[in-house]
């Protein structure tokens, strides 16, 4: 980049571009723009399988080529490209696969989520397309300004997509929220390049590093500054406590396959370049970052399990465990060795197929007008459908770390690198596995309740009530509908304990700014409390009761159409048949399981290829 | 370490989890029957019990080090190796979980989904033996973890009114302590790679790890807190009431009869091996938590009206006789601690499942409410009265050999623990004769007087453990001949690394305690 800048005085001079360096993110960008201009060329709008075709044929290109790139890497070594401003080792290539397949798994979801909603054209996909190019750029920056490249990228499209479904105003909601918060945290992230320019003459991430290892600095507060800040950015774009704020509110109003969407492919980019920043440009300052992220991962797992468990909305439950999530990968970044760097990208690839396939299911369940999310629609799913039961506990299972998964073998990999030389560290990700695991069973639980009144209530459900429910525009706070919804619906002990924790739910999201950790958990607290009691009064005998006391749909209308919308809504989450599931989405969910399945009972291709692709990111 | 031809142990594992894949797949074809399924389960069961009694066949007797050896790579990157073995503790583990599940599948059948029921017993199963013949210490975790989801989803499915607390509890509970299990487990691992420059999880590897006494004992405890808790033993056993009187019959059978194995077995095998000076620091506390929890078990067991609590709470207290005879660091000792293992499984399981099948009969187990059901039901008092007194430890049945082992080779290292701990042999005298009294004794009134006896099906189903429960009393030889070598072997280990020496009294002592806990039997 200075190069260009100095180069421009006397005649521009190109840099001699490589162009295998940056295939996969060409073939991405370059797939969103032909279909883009396709949709816009033809005269009809283009259906939703035809786009959902090119886009998974044109992330398998992008998988081709990143294993291609893979394969040259393994050949002849790391290389860096486009006037060592684009790395490609090892790293970079495992990201673009796991980005190109998450890109592929996603546009399979799409698609029984946009024909469900009945929605017609190719810009899910696009915008999805350039997202995912924004994270293979981030992946394989060799210099922070196409760093923060790959990061606007990757967000701007994410912040449109947020936004997609512009019929509910959580969706709406959610953009905005996540747009402002971004934008600052760009800020914070360009003002730390800068930063880190001034105090080293270079954003090239290698310039920087040799420029450390030959210098003492006499007064480094410039620098340090400059890398709180880049730590900032990036802790905003990984989810880690405390810049994790927006994550529940914008994962709940997202649409479901979004949210896979970015709770992977964001993740992934982001922590990509994170692990590559602090490790090979500032790995010599280690002993000055590495306080900072062994506290960010502390607060990041124990949050993040903590408030998971008073969620009753399974999109916010899933949302503070992706922040849970992120405290594990951050472990891996803390060790800073070989074996961490491994681990945090085994981590990576375990997380991003089980949480596409858990949002896969979420999108599923959450039926026409993507809003039965609160923990009840669960109640029973084993019952109406076996499969989609069992893949969902799967998935849930391997998320908490259930034994031969790949979930598991994450964890083991990420506490085994902290092990080494922060034993507490790791001791406190264990305690928080063990709290998390006990919300990613009682989903998991809940859907195979012996219980459930599947089979109990049928015809409550009108199929003409389905079309009142995807126009309705939600509550205006869009925080809670689906909790009160249940609430309109279930038992009176449930009544009341999901009000109050629809209550403590909206708090943690809107209110977040403002409350103290402190406040946190005493919520928390409460919350366990009464969500246990609810789950429990509900498998009490006297269960009976709740059938009866459901109110028909149509009658339950409130002073607005909102109170019956959700009435719909809840009889619908109580006592509807099965939710349609879309053959793509099955085959996307079945894909996930398999991948999480087949390499915990047979770990070592896996492991060996995070191993190997560690060994060539450091030279 | 001998290695096997046949893959007796990756078979053993591989059966009942494969019998659990194929009951919940043929579950979802509509076409096919639950009682179809229940005996699908059932043969795979009983398939693993004749793989099992085939390996204790060949178990060699000579030999204290780990036989039927299958030693494969599995996650490379890792070092973690898929590492089976048996050695004289673990076999009969392998075998009462081997023999138990069948009687489970048989005895203590749900009456709603049996499909789920089965396969998640099945894996529960391979789960149990897959626990208990690791030798990789990542491997054993594995295993050991994956007996929680099984047991979760078997208490929260089939319990009674409390389950969902008790499976909530249950879970909390065991998961914490396998958090440090874990931690623990790779720090050693770690400290391992330090000074031999290889990462590898196998125990006989490990067992060489130079482990320095502080580090020793903040990882025995990490180690010894998952165990404890799995055990149960006091104070961390609160869980276990709720979980063994809110679980399915089924359910308490197994988790009070194997899971509850784990703990124990866990410390025999994991922490008397991986850090033998700190076991050995640390045996006066133990051995005082292990006494406060015979007492206090039995005691806790006096006061209960509820015929499950009253068993969970002796098993606390025999729970607490096991780690006695661990941390006596004796022969004798440790003998009769693993022998009770197996023992108090029997014993515990035929308990369970006897109260089981009073409460199908009469929809209760509150002792006050049942009165005289000798008189309907002399089959049931018969096989409840053989149960009653093992676990009481009346001579010629299994649970004096074991008892009097344990307490014979305690009181020679450590008398007063031994002295007090006897008083928990009494009152256990106390409680069980009580209930007995209340529930099969006196005059049988109206709503009793209607109780169906034993089935011959029942009957059948509980004979094998009323004939292991006799046979070892009279004659406890064989299975000693194969615990003594592996004991040895251990009691060696923990000497050699820590210069502590049993008393000499109890080197030959195995076979003279025997011989005094035979003429006991005999007369």
């Amino acid at each position: 980049m200075i190069h260009l800048a100095a180069a421009a005085a006397g005649g521009f001079a190109t840099p001699h571009i490589r162009y295998l360096a940056i295939l996969p993110e060409i073939v991405m960008l370059g797939g969103a723009v032909m279909l883009l201009a396709v949709a816009s060329l033809v005269r009809r709008s283009l259906r939703v399988g035809v786009a959902t075709a090119a886009t998974v044929a044109v992330s398998l290109g992008a998988l081709g080529c990143s294993l291609w790139q893979w394969s040259d890497v393994t050949g002849q070594g790391a290389f860096t490209a486009v006037d060592h401003a684009v790395v490609v080792d090892g790293f970079s290539a495992l990201v673009n696969v796991l980005v190109a397949c998450a890109m592929a798994l996603t546009a399979l979801v799409g698609d029984g989520y946009l024909r469900r909603e009945g929605a017609d054209g190719p810009e899910l996909h696009v915008l999805a397309m350039v997202s995912a190019s924004g994270a293979m750029v981030m992946a394989s920056a060799n210099d922070l300004i196409v760093v923060f490249l790959g990061l606007e990228i990757l967000s701007i499209a994410l912040y449109v997509l947020a936004a997609f479904n512009h019929r509910r105003a959580a969706s709406g909601e959610a953009a905005l929220k996540y747009f402002i918060l971004g934008s600052f945290s760009s800020a914070v992230f360009v003002y730390g390049i800068a930063l880190v320019y001034g105090a080293t003459g270079s954003t090239n991430l290698a310039q920087i590093a040799g420029f450390l290892s030959k210098t003492v600095l006499s007064s480094d507060g410039l620098l340090l500054a400059g890398m709180a800040m880049l730590i900032v950015g990036f802790a905003f774009k990984v989810a880690a406590v405390p810049f994790h704020m927006w994550t529940p509110d914008v994962y709940q109003g997202s649409p479901s396959p979004i949210t896979g969407f970015m709770a992977a492919v964001a993740k992934a980019g982001a922590f990509a370049a994170f692990l590559r920043v602090l490790i090979s440009s500032f790995g010599l300052l280690r002993t000055d970052w590495q306080p900072v992220v062994y506290a960010l991962a502390i607060v990041t797992l124990l949050v993040g399990a903590g408030l998971a468990v008073v969620q009753r909305d399974v999109k916010r439950m899933l949302a503070y465990s992706s922040i849970n999530h992120a405290g594990f990968v951050l472990l891996g970044l803390e060790a800073a060795t070989t074996r961490g760097v491994s681990a945090s990208l085994y981590y990576l690839f375990a997380y991003t197929f089980m949480v596409i396939g858990s949002f896969a299911v979420v999108t599923v369940v959450g039926r026409r007008g993507d809003a039965a999310h609160d923990i009840s629609s669960y109640r029973g799913l084993a019952r109406r459908q076996p499969l989609l039961a069992i893949m969902f506990a799967v998935l849930l299972l391997a998320q908490a770390g259930a034994p031969f998964t790949t979930g598991l073998w994450a964890k083991l990999q990420v506490v085994l690198a902290a092990a080494h030389g922060a034993v507490p560290l790791a001791v406190v990700a264990m305690v928080s596995a063990a709290i998390a695991a006990f919300f990613y069973l009682r989903v998991a639980v809940l859907m195979y309740s012996p219980l459930a009144t599947a089979g109990e209530t049928p015809g409550v459900q009108s199929p003409a009530a389905e079309p009142q429910a995807l126009f309705s525009a939600g509550a205006p706070g869009g925080e809670g509908t689906p909790a009160a919804a249940t609430a309109g619906s279930a038992v009176g002990a449930t009544t009341t304990a999901g009000s109050a924790l629809d209550s403590a739910g909206a708090a943690s999201g809107d209110g977040a700014t403002s409350r103290t950790l402190w406040t946190g958990l005493e919520r928390s607290m409460a919350g366990i409390a009464r969500i246990n009691a609810a789950l429990l009064l509900d498998e009490e005998p006297g269960r009976e009761r709740m059938v009866g006391d459901a109110p028909p749909s149509p009658a339950g209308t409130g002073p607005s159409g909102e109170t019956g919308v959700d009435a719909v809504d809840a009889t619908g989450a109580v006592s509807a048949g099965p939710a349609p599931v879309p053959l793509l989405t099955a085959i996307a969910v079945g894909l996930c399981v398999g991948v999480t399945v087949v390499f915990g009972i047979w770990p070592a291709p896996l492991t060996s290829f995070a191993h190997q692709a560690t060994l060539l990111f450091f030279p | 370490m001998t290695h096997a031809g046949f893959p007796y142990l990756t078979v053993l594992i591989l059966l009942p989890a494969g019998g659990a894949l194929a009951v919940a797949l043929l579950g979802a074809v509509p076409s096919v029957r639950r009682v179809a399924l229940e005996w699908i389960g059932i043969a795979v069961v009983l398939a693993t019990l004749g793989v099992a009694i085939g390996m204790a066949a060949q178990f060699s007797t000579g030999t204290g080090g780990f036989q039927f050896v299958s030693d494969q790579p599995w996650a490379t990157g890792v070092g973690v190796r898929w590492f089976l073995g048996v050695d004289g503790i673990s076999l009969f583990l392998v075998l009462l979980a081997a023999l138990l599940f069948p009687i489970v599948l048989a005895g203590a059948r749900t009456r709603s989904d049996a499909r789920s029921f089965v396969a998640w017993m099945l894996l529960l199963e391979s789960a149990c033996i897959g626990s208990f013949v690791s030798i990789d210490l990542i491997l054993f975790f594995f295993f050991f973890e994956l007996t929680l989801v099984p047991s979760y989803f078997i208490i929260s499915g089939w319990g009674y009114a409390r389950r969902a607390y008790a499976a909530v509890k249950f879970f909390v509970y065991t998961f914490f302590g396998s958090a440090f299990l874990l931690v623990g487990i790779l720090v050693v691992a770690l400290l391992h790679q330090h000074q031999t420059g290889v990462l590898t999880f196998s125990l006989p590897a490990l067992e060489h790890t130079h482990v320095s006494s502080a580090t020793g004992i903040l990882l025995f405890l990490g180690f010894t807190a998952a165990f404890a808790i799995k055990a149960p033993l006091f104070p961390l056993h609160t869980w276990s009431p709720d979980a063994y009187a809110e679980a399915p019959t089924g359910g308490s059978m197994v988790l009070s009869a194997v899971l509850a194995k784990l703990g124990t077995y866990g410390i025999l095998q994991f922490d008397l091996r991986l850090f033998p000076q700190a076991s050995v620091d640390l045996a006066p506390l133990m051995l005082t938590l292990a006494v406060i929890g015979i007492l206090y078990g039995a005691i806790v067991a006096c006061a209960q009206r509820d015929m499950k609590r009253l068993v969970a709470y002796s098993s606390l207290a025999q729970m607490g006789f096991v780690a006695l005879g661990i941390f006596a660091f004796t022969s004798q000792g440790l003998t009769g601690g693993v022998l009770l293992m197996f023992n108090h499984g029997v014993v515990t399981a035929a308990l369970f499942l006897l109260i089981g099948w009073i409460y199908d009969r009469r929809q209760t187990w509150q002792v006050n409410e049942l009165r005289g059901l000798q008189a309907p039901a002399p089959v049931l008092a018969a096989t409840f009265t053989v149960a009653m007194l093992a676990s009481i430890g009346l001579p010629g049945l299994n649970g004096f050999v074991s008892e009097f082992l344990v307490l014979s080779g305690s009181f020679l290292t450590h008398r007063w623990w031994a002295v007090v701990a006897t008083a928990g042999v009494v009152l256990a005298a106390l409680y069980l004769l009580w209930a007995y009294q209340q529930v099969f004794h006196g005059k049988v009134d109206l709503a009793n007087a209607q109780t169906r006896d034993l089935s011959w099906t029942e009957r059948i189903v509980i004979a094998p453990l009323i004939v292991v429960i006799v046979f070892l009393g009279i004659y406890p030889q064989p299975v000693l001949d194969r615990i003594a070598p592996t004991v040895n072997q251990l009691v060696a280990h923990v000497e050699a690394t820590t210069h502590t020496h049993q008393p000499a009294v109890a080197t030959g002592g195995t076979a003279g305690a025997v011989a005094a806990a035979r003429g006991t039997a005999h007369r």
